[in-house]
């Protein structure tokens, strides 16, 4: 029998109470909440993406930062230098970035493992060199400064949302495109095709053998991730004021892979979990200390060794545990 | 023809260094299986080890040499220390926990290091005997680089030697091919093992200290130089040791060259080539096709 308290908490609506809480953050906290929690969206995007390939297909991508990066350089090329609207440059952000991932995708889902992870890191090392070096259209290392926000204007009418600082109105956008984004992920998570995903995840010897295009599906995916890594690295660029080579800097490839890793790659919420926490870490402990690399690699080492489900799968593990102990109470 | 001469020199003084590094990190890949990210930590840990020690015996005659052997000795000991504490326990894992691993030794490390050293430019300055220029064919070549561009095929070929020749070399061919049936016929897989990564560290270490003379010490120089050499690993084939060398000859070329056709644009060129190549060849120059 189920203790009442589970089907409680069960009934609750998780996600609409996140979504409702994220949405009220500019009404209750400082310009500076609002700022770190459009980070904590953007990066739980980013995380969820690159989870469509790490958890869900079982690709270890190292280089997953080319496709926020190209994102984030295409709206932001867009905005500043041609003065798209947003409503134009981030579909086509989407689109331009799924469009890179699918051409980087195609060589690289013919490797495997190890030998994946290398190609894609050295693709997104190439899209860092050209960022770097291509000042007539990047910015070179001075990067693309100012980028615009999007045009608020018409919302100057509507009440609550008309005297809101325009970074509280760019970060309830950032916050309904990332819910969407989420939500057709998990869509997609869920449909055969995302079944299928999983299949070739857990054999892919199996799939292969009883009809599936492995590669296919496995370059699906990958356009699939970098599209939706393209829409948070398009947000990222407008919410930090620019666009830099930075973006697209390999170890920013890992930071997001730790993401994932800390909030656990085996549930859909958890890289939004790892995001959170590590966003927040962040902001907390460079307060203290210029040494957060070292507090990064301590945690780091901490999750590999001792907790490799991350925070979400150590909850899940508990939370069964108790129920298991609560149910042979019961039956004795 | 004299100035495309010292071009060419230039790019070789470039991939012997380049194989320094990378020599390590192939060895490590072709016999476990692990990609290291730290490797450029060993190696930036080396340089400042070596600009510690030249500080350190400045009374003593020599000293460069001395500091550049305590530095890859200390970078090596280091190396045995991760690899007995840490790395071995991962060896059954996923790659992912692997490669995750090694970027935290990066991250860890590379604060160490500003939090031992600070972050201001060191640098260390050319061992007297080899800073004139010597003249070969019309360029100017410094004959600091000069013993770079023999050094390197000298340690290719002696660990070509030791490979191919002694018996630890057999071992660690065997382990590289099946470590389970080496394991089943009494050999001391996790030594061996240990032995390879010790090795690879020593290997980086010694880099970090030899590129002191021509290259300012920074933090930073970890991040920076491994991307480098995976992409001379990629380029000559995973896990193949003179396919990591003639990839390293390759890369500096490239990078040489492409100066004077693309200026601006050689490091471009170097990662244009990197696609080219895995686009056609996967496996890399040297490598063999994976299944």
């Amino acid at each position: 029998m189920m203790p009442r308290g589970g089907t409680l908490l069960r009934r609750i609506p998780w996600t609409l109470v996140v979504f409702l809480a994220a949405l009220i953050v500019p009404w209750l906290g400082s310009r500076y909440d609002t700022l770190i929690a459009t980070l904590i969206a953007i990066d739980a995007l980013f995380a969820v993406s690159l989870n469509l390939l790490l958890g869900t297909t079982g690709l270890v991508s190292f280089g997953h930062v080319a496709y926020f990066g190209i994102g984030a350089y295409i709206c932001g090329i867009l905005m500043k230098t041609y003065g798209v609207a947003f409503t134009l440059a981030l579909p086509a952000a989407a689109l331009g970035t799924a469009a890179f991932a699918l051409v980087f995708g195609f060589f690289c889902v013919r490797l495997i493992r190890i030998y994946f992870a290398m190609l894609t890191l050295a693709f997104s090392q190439i899209i860092w060199a050209i960022c770097y070096k291509w000042n007539d259209v990047t910015g070179g290392d001075q990067g693309l400064p100012n980028v615009p926000y999007p045009d608020f204007d018409w919302l100057s009418s509507v009440p609550w949302f008309g005297d809101l600082r325009v970074d509280d109105q760019f970060y309830l956008l950032t916050i309904v495109i990332v819910a969407l984004s989420l939500a057709a992920m998990q869509r997609i998570i869920g449909s055969p095709f995302g079944r299928m995903l999983t299949t070739i995840r857990e054999n892919p010897e199996r799939a292969a053998f009883i009809g599936v295009n492995v590669r296919a599906y496995e370059l699906a995916a990958f356009v699939v991730a970098g599209g939706f890594a393209g829409i948070a690295g398009a947000l990222f660029g407008i919410s930090s004021r620019g666009v830099f080579s930075d973006f697209v800097y390999w170890p920013k490839s890992a930071e997001v892979m730790i993401m994932t890793i800390l909030g656990g790659m085996e549930h859909f919420w958890g890289p939004v979990v790892g995001a959170a926490t590590l966003v927040l870490l962040n902001d907390e402990i460079t307060s203290y200390t210029e040494y957060w690399p070292l507090v990064l690699g301590i945690i780091l080492l901490v999750l590999l060794f001792v907790f490799p489900g991350g925070i979400v799968g150590g909850l899940v593990a508990g939370v069964r545990r108790l129920r298991r102990r609560a149910g042979r109470r019961a039956g004795a | 023809m004299s100035a495309l001469f010292g071009q060419f020199l230039g790019g070789l003084t470039t991939a012997m260094f380049l194989f320094l590094i990378a020599s390590g990190l192939s060895l490590v890949f072709g016999v476990m299986r692990v990609l290291n990210f730290a490797h450029g930590s060993f190696y930036m840990i080396g340089a400042y080890l070596a600009w510690q020690a030249v500080q350190w015996l400045r009374p003593l005659f020599g000293n460069f040499w001395l500091a550049v052997l305590a530095a890859a000795l200390g970078v090596a000991l280091l190396g045995a220390i991760v690899e007995r504490l840490l790395l071995r326990h991962l060896y059954g894992r996923e790659e992912l926990y692997q490669l995750l691993f090694t970027y935290a030794l990066v991250l860890i490390l590379g604060d160490a290091v500003k939090a031992a050293w600070g972050t201001q430019q060191l640098s260390v300055s050319t061992p007297p005997i080899l800073v004139v220029g010597l003249d070969v064919f019309g360029a100017t070549l410094p004959s600091y680089n000069l013993f770079i561009i023999l050094i390197g095929p000298a340690i290719a070929v002696a660990v070509w030697l030791i490979l191919t020749r002694t018996t630890a070399g057999r071992m660690v061919r065997a382990a590289a091919l099946d470590r389970e049936m080496l394991g089943a016929l009494g050999a001391n897989v996790g030594l061996i093992y240990t032995g390879m990564f010790v090795v690879s560290s020593f290997l980086a270490g010694l880099s970090g200290a030899l590129v002191t003379p021509i290259q300012s010490i920074v933090p930073g120089m970890d991040v920076s130089i491994i991307v480098d050499a995976f992409i001379v690993v990629v380029i000559g084939g995973l896990g193949s040791f003179w396919g990591t060398f003639w990839g390293s000859v390759i890369y500096g070329q490239v990078l040489s060259f492409g100066i004077l056709i693309f200026p601006g644009f050689s490091l471009f060129s170097v990662f244009a080539l990197m696609a080219v190549i895995l686009i056609v060849r996967p496996w890399g120059l040297f490598g063999r096709p994976l299944r």
